[in-house]
């Protein structure tokens, strides 16, 4: 099974998916996501979909999960660089990921963070 | 030309293994990067019903023609406990497991043709197609 590495940078965990995952690597990137922003106390999780070439059912609610779970654990998640035929794909297959921010890429995903941080504080 | 090819679906990495030779398969058919996005998209929540739903199965790739078009055909089979109700199977959001109930219903909207065979107790057939433009 592969395991997803997670960086650390800051106040901001990213986590880069680089090759095509069996659901269960999946499903163990969902726990370790969790377990690090709390060992971590990281208040931002950026994912960075790049290199993903598709987003089925079953990532598409890992996305969902992990976003809603990090929110529990006061940490805010940036799903980042989907593809434009991702992007469709999905549309078309019905899932909206709904509760899931976007940006175009890390650097707009980051300067997104801020603003969500910048709000807060208000 | 890449010929037909019978992959077995027994576990979570051969989901992904039917992935990859599905997309190489849509490259060669000439399919534009969305279909082939959206064929592999279907690709994978078929096999994962058939591993998932039916206990395992296997998929038949193959290229197809329609006078001068190309298309690519994907033959999900198990011997799995067939679907009961296919009308409810295909609803949106319908799901005996705990998946989203979107395999079945997106998959279809995503592909050209779609077919589905099922006899409860023996199996279900599911065959999809998609023709490069
Ligand atoms: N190969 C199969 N064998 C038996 N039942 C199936 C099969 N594929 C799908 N189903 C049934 O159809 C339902 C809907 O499938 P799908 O839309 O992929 O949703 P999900 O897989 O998330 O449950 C499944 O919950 C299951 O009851
Ligand atoms: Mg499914």
């Amino acid at each position: 099974m592969d395991r997803v590495p997670i960086l650390k940078l800051g106040d901001i965990l990213i986590v880069t998916i680089q090759i095509d995952l069996e659901d269960q690597s999946v499903l163990a990137l969902q726990e370790d996501l969790a377990d690090t922003v709390v060992a971590t106390g990281a208040r931002g999780l950026i994912i960075d979909i790049t290199a993903v070439e598709i987003v089925d059912s079953f990532i598409g609610r890992m996305l969902s999960t992990i976003a809603s779970v990090a929110r529990m654990l006061d940490a805010q998640t940036v799903v980042v660089g989907m593809r434009p035929a991702v992007a469709i794909t999905l549309v078309e297959l019905g899932l909206s990921l709904g509760g899931v921010r976007t940006a175009l890429n890390l650097e707009k995903g980051v300067a997104l963070l801020d603003h969500v941080w910048d709000r807060a504080r208000r | 030309m890449t010929q037909p090819r019978e992959l077995p679906i027994a576990g979570n990495g051969d989901v992904v293994l039917v992935r990859q030779h599905v997309r190489k398969v849509a490259v060669e058919v000439g399919l534009s990067l969305v279909d082939q996005t959206k064929v592999v998209t279907a690709a994978s929540e078929l096999a994962r019903n058939a591993l998932v739903h039916a206990g395992g199965g296997r998929v038949r790739i193959e290229i197809v023609h329609n006078g001068v078009r190309q298309g690519l055909r994907l033959a999900f089979s198990d011997e799995g406990p067939g679907i009961p109700d296919v009308q409810q199977a295909l609803t949106e959001g319908w799901s005996t497991g705990n998946g989203l109930g979107l395999g079945l219903s997106g998959s279809r909207r995503l592909m050209d043709e779609f077919e589905l065979v099922s006899e409860p107790g023996e199996g279900t057939v599911i065959t999809v197609t998609k023709w490069a433009r």
